[in-house]
Formats: structure tokens, C-alpha cells, sequence
């Protein structure tokens, strides 16, 4: 953490810098015993301080960690432009599932979230943008009636104020308990996607581990533009649904960012120290065209 | 349970039609066979046996979800292509998403309904056992999808209003479904369906799971057969994920919400289509006289919209369901 991002100047900013923290699991005060974080991979075991100043990739193994939504956001927004949308907007019970209501709050008072994602008006290299994070640690950051609410408005924000849209994918699926609920929120974010396209607006969708089901078959696949982080598991159907319906063992890196990049899904596999580089680039590439910022 | 009080009626079906035909080369069939339950008993009469059967359907007319959901894949009930044939003229089929090939469990084309041209799609699970390995019980490849789409950008381009038939388990999971991108494919669907200048209509006719449903359906209007279930996954799938337990099926089916009415009260279909007493295998022709006459009804209507007006409708339809 460098100076500039503790000495936040806007409150705002600072209640963002102190979630990204949180996120991180850096916010931590000096006098507690050091808060120690094993890569799931290779089983490198360092302070969480030490992991953050490599934004939680290995730098033994490579493996590029889950992170939360808040520390993406402030990874790739620029200092003190960062401005929550629908921070509020909650999930309900719809299907009135027995216990949903207990695990969800459970769920929020453990990630500081309201739903599995966080959506934010900020700027991008200087270029203004739209940027949704799902967040796996929130009921695998599956897609219920709040995610898709808060993309959903995110995107309609994106098309009103015509500024590009940046979305980082990381969802099990439709939210089960939120049953055909869930799988309508496919449509409606699509349909949004598909009528910020039609209107000139650019929408990068980059991959994270994991995205897959209704998120993939939604708003994740249909990116101008697609990145994904290495070795990010994406698919439609889980890799052991697959295993059991046909019956056979699946090859190794099957269904990983770099696997569908050689089968033309991706445009590129994008490491997260090249993640705020790559988006600059390729906001700068079409803001300096006919229209600007969209 | 459906499936027990299904079993007695069709027995006593079978003895009704013995009693009426007694000569059929049926009765004779039988009868070498040994068959002697379905055989007239002694002192039974046609007035009996009919009341008894009716006693029964009577049984069919409070189902439970679950009972919904066995009704929903019952083999007998009608499959696209007696749809197409009933409800349509001049059918043409279509094949192929001219890019690398054909995938059958996904049925399309071109028909008249009502004397106008309109574009007919829908999932394909066939009738037999062998037709049902060759579709995939009606599982979709992307290539089905992919073909599905070129069918509807072209009724786009014609003005042809769009018909789609929904009676899928899901997309197909398979190995090279992945590597030609089901996820890619799906995706497409839902947007470009969203943004269509023609009126879309769904019918969901037997089971509508997941996202591989949904593919074929954002519509201006999905009409819902009575004891067809739309879903997020299978009752199975659900139970399986949701308490590792796929066993707790039934216990899944009441709390989804996924039948006709269901989704009816939560506004997310526009109508439920009555079938038959007893599922709408019982008896073909009156279901397809209810789905003509809904069909008939929503696309009069539809048609006086011009196209932003239904594209408008469908994205607001889905704009609203949720928060």
C-alpha cells in the first residue's frame, strides 16, 4: 500500500479504500498477530501484506487468486473516482427457500457486500467507464434477482451516459435459490447488453475463475471485447456434470481461459499485473475514434 | 401418485375399448397372448367401468407439482413435429447453422399458420427410444442454437412473426458442446431474441430447464401447457446442488415454483393452456384444438404492434421480473 492510497482525500474514497482492504485482508491494525493466506496451488504461505503487493498471483506458481470486488475495483479505477451504484440494492427471498434468509445475511456480514456484485461509476486511465464486479465469495457469485438487477442498471446507466461498460465475470451459475427467477435475469441482462450494443457502446468482458453457467450464457459472453485471467475455468456445464454424462475423463486444461482462447472465445488471456494496462489500451482505442467514450 | 392412478386408467381404457370393439384385432392379439386382465370380467359393465375411469381422472384434477413434473416428460405426450403438423401448413424445413452442421435436436423452418408465413422452432426430443438417443432427449448442441438463430434473423429480415416450441431438459453437456462454446451460443440467442422487430411467441409444452429453454424463449409471450414445468434446472439437478441429495427431488418441485401457475401468478408467463383430464398424452387432438386457439389469440394481437413497439414490450416483460 503505498501513501497516497492511505491518505485517501474524499471520504468517499476512503470508505472504498478501506473495503478494498478489507477485501484484501489487509486491513488488519499492526499489533494482531500477521494474517498468514496459503496459495491454493502450490501451498506458498506469506502474510496477506505480501500477497497484496502481488495482487494475490502467486509468484511461484503463477495461480491468480479470487479476489474480492471492492480490491479489483481498486485495482483497475483510477484514485478518487471511484463512486458505488446501487450499493443498497439487496436480494430477496422470492421462492421463500427455507433458510435462504439467515445464510444470506450471514453471507453479507461476512463480505461487507449486499449482493454478489458491486457495480461503480469510476475512471479507467482517465477514461470514464462503467465497471461491474462479481464477487465469488457471495454465494459463489451466482446471478439471483439482485445481480441481475444491479448489472442490469449498470448497463442502462453505461447506454444513457454512453460510456464503456467493463464487466469482471466470476459466477457458479443462476442463483438456485431464486429458481426461475434467476434463470429470467439471463435474459434481462442480455437484453440489456444487447441494446447498449446496438447503440454504439463498448462492453469488455473479462473472465475470472471461475465463470460459468448462466453467467457465461448471459452478459459474459457477449463482450466486443473478451479477456480472461489465466487459467480461469469457463463453461457453460461444470466439469463434472460432463464427466458423468459422457462418461469419461476430461482432458487436462479443459474449459481454461487458455483452452478457449485456442478455441476462439477469447480474444486474449490477460495476467492481472497487464489488467489496468490492458484496459487503459483498449479504452484510449476507442475513445479517440468518432464518438468519444462510447 | 400420477403415475399409479395413469397405470389404472389405462387399464380400464383398454377394457372399455374391448368391451366397445370386441372383435378388434387387438382383443385377438391378446388373447394368444394370455393377456387376461385386460380381458372383460363377468358382470362388468360398460357404464361401470366408464364411471370408474372418470372416478379416477377425477383423482387428476388436484396434481402436485411433482406429478406435474412426471406428466411433463411423459413419453406419449405431443412432440414438435405433431405440432407442426396439426397447427401448420406448408411446413419447410431448414437445416444447418452454415458454419459447421446440423444439429437435429433442435426442429426448424418455415410454415403458414393460419395463412400467414411464420417461422416455426422448437426442441426435439423424438418419439421413440431410438429417435430419443439420436436428439439427445432434446438436449441442443450450440450448432442447434446457432442454427435456431439463423432461422430467426431471417424471419426478421421476411417480417415473419416467430414460433417457438420449448420441451427441453437443458442444454447438452457434453465435451465438444463446450469447445464450440454452449455458453457463446445461448448468450447470442437471449440478446439478439431481445431485440427483434417481429412478434416472438414461446410455448413451453413439456419441460423448460434452464438455460438451454431459455435459449429458444424471450418472447413476447410464453404460453404454458398446464402440466409443462419451466425451471432454473431440474428438480434433480436442484436438489442435488442445493442439499447434495438429488433423491429430495420431490421435495424440490414444491418449493421451485415451476409450474404453469406458478409462473402464471408471478407474471412471467402470459397464459396457461388447459390440457386434457389426466395430461395431454390422454388426448392429442383437444390439446392441440386449446394451444391453436391461444396461439391464434396472442399473435392477432401481436401482429397490430409494429416492431419497436415488440421489441419494447419484450425487453420490458423481462426488465421487470425480479426487484
Amino acid at each position: 500500500m503505498n501513501i497516497g492510497k492511505i491518505m485517501a482525500f474524499t471520504p468517499r474514497e476512503r470508505t472504498f479504500q478501506l473495503k478494498a482492504r478489507r477485501d484484501a485482508g489487509t486491513d488488519n491494525p499492526r499489533w494482531r498477530a500477521p494474517d498468514f493466506f496459503t496459495c491454493k496451488k502450490c501451498e506458498r504461505r506469506a502474510t496477506r501484506q505480501v500477497w497484496a503487493s502481488t495482487l494475490y498471483v502467486c509468484p511461484n506458481c503463477g495461480y491468480h487468486h479470487p479476489v474480492g470486488g471492492y480490491y479489483r475495483l481498486s485495482m483497475v479505477l483510477d484514485h478518487g473516482t471511484f463512486r458505488e451504484l446501487d450499493g443498497e440494492l439487496e436480494g430477496k427471498n422470492v421462492l421463500a427457500f427455507p433458510g435462504y434468509d439467515e445464510k444470506m445475511a450471514k453471507q453479507r456480514a461476512k463480505t461487507g457486500l449486499s449482493d454478489a456484485v458491486v457495480t461503480a461509476y469510476g475512471k479507467i486511465g482517465g477514461v470514464p467507464a462503467v465497471v461491474a464486479v462479481l464477487d465469488s465469495r457471495f454465494f459463489m457469485g451466482s446471478m439471483g434477482t439482485a445481480v441481475g438487477e444491479k448489472v442490469t442498471r449498470a448497463v442502462e446507466y453505461a447506454t444513457n451516459k454512453r460510456l464503456p461498460l467493463v464487466i469482471f465475470s466470476a459466477s457458479g451459475g443462476a442463483r438456485m435459490q431464486e429458481g426461475i427467477f434467476s434463470l429470467m435475469q439471463m435474459a434481462k441482462t442480455s437484453a440489456a447488453i444487447q441494446r447498449f450494443q446496438a447503440r454504439g457502446g463498448l462492453y469488455i468482458s473479462y473472465l475470472t475463475h471461475p465463470t460459468t453457467g448462466g453467467v457465461t450464457a448471459s452478459f459474459a459472453s457477449l463482450g466486443d471485447i473478451t479477456l480472461a485471467e489465466p487459467d480461469a475455468l469457463i463453461g457453460f456445464a461444470g466439469p463434472r456434470v460432463i464427466e458423468q454424462t459422457i462418461g469419461e475423463k476430461l482432458p487436462k486444461g479443459f474449459q481454461r481461459a487458455e483452452y478457449l482462447l485456442d478455441h476462439g472465445f477469447v480474444d486474449q488471456v490477460v495476467p492481472r499485473s497487464e489488467m489496468k494496462e490492458t484496459l487503459t489500451q483498449l479504452l484510449w482505442l476507442h475513445t479517440q475514434g468518432r464518438k468519444r467514450g462510447a | 401418485m400420477i403415475k399409479d392412478i395413469l397405470k389404472e386408467v389405462e387399464d380400464l381404457d383398454h377394457r372399455i375399448d374391448n368391451l366397445q370393439n370386441p372383435a378388434s384385432e387387438d382383443d385377438a392379439a391378446s388373447q394368444l397372448l394370455g393377456e387376461g386382465d385386460t380381458q372383460p370380467e363377468a358382470g362388468e359393465s360398460l357404464e361401470e367401468l366408464q364411471a370408474r375411469r372418470d372416478a379416477l381422472l377425477e383423482q387428476c384434477r388436484e396434481l402436485t407439482p411433482a406429478d406435474r413434473v412426471f406428466l411433463a416428460r411423459h413419453q406419449g405426450r405431443p412432440r414438435i413435429d405433431e405440432y407442426i403438423r396439426e397447427l401448420f401448413t406448408d411446413f419447410f424445413e431448414q437445416r444447418g447453422d452454415r458454419q459447421c452442421s446440423d444439429d437435429q435436436s433442435i426442429l426448424g423452418g418455415i410454415a403458414r399458420y393460419k395463412g400467414i408465413p411464420v417461422t416455426v422452432i422448437g426442441h426435439r426430443k423424438g418419439s421413440t427410444l431410438e429417435e430419443n438417443m439420436r436428439f439427445r432427449f432434446g438436449m441442443p448442441e450450440p450448432e442447434g442454437y446457432r442454427k435456431a438463430l439463423r432461422l430467426m434473423q431471417q424471419a426478421e429480415k421476411f417480417g415473419r412473426p416467430i414460433i417457438t416450441f420449448i420441451d427441453t431438459p437443458g442444454a447438452y453437456p457434453g465435451k465438444e458442446a463446450e469447445e464450440r462454446g454452449q455458453g457463446e451460443a445461448i448468450a447470442r440467442n437471449l440478446a439478439e431474441m431481445s431485440g427483434l422487430t417481429v412478434p416472438i411467441i414461446s410455448v413451453v409444452t413439456g419441460e423448460g430447464s434452464s438455460g438451454g429453454a431459455l435459449g429458444l424463449g424471450v418472447a413476447n409471450r410464453i404460453l404454458m401447457l398446464e402440466n409443462a414445468v419451466y425451471s432454473v434446472l431440474s428438480p434433480e439437478g436442484f436438489a442435488s446442488i442445493l442439499w447434495k441429495d438429488s433423491t429430495r427431488s420431490g421435495e424440490a418441485c414444491e418449493i421451485m415454483k415451476l409450474t404453469a401457475q406458478d409462473l402464471f401468478d408471478d407474471g412471467v408467463v402470459e397464459e396457461v393452456i388447459p390440457e386434457p383430464l389426466g395430461g395431454a398424452q390422454r388426448d392429442h387432438k383437444a390439446l392441440f384444438a386449446a394451444v391453436d386457439a391461444a396461439l391464434e389469440r396472442h399473435l392477432t394481437q401481436l401482429c397490430k404492434m409494429n416492431g419497436k413497439a415488440l421489441a419494447d414490450q419484450r425487453y420490458k416483460k423481462y426488465r421487470q421480473i425480479g426487484l
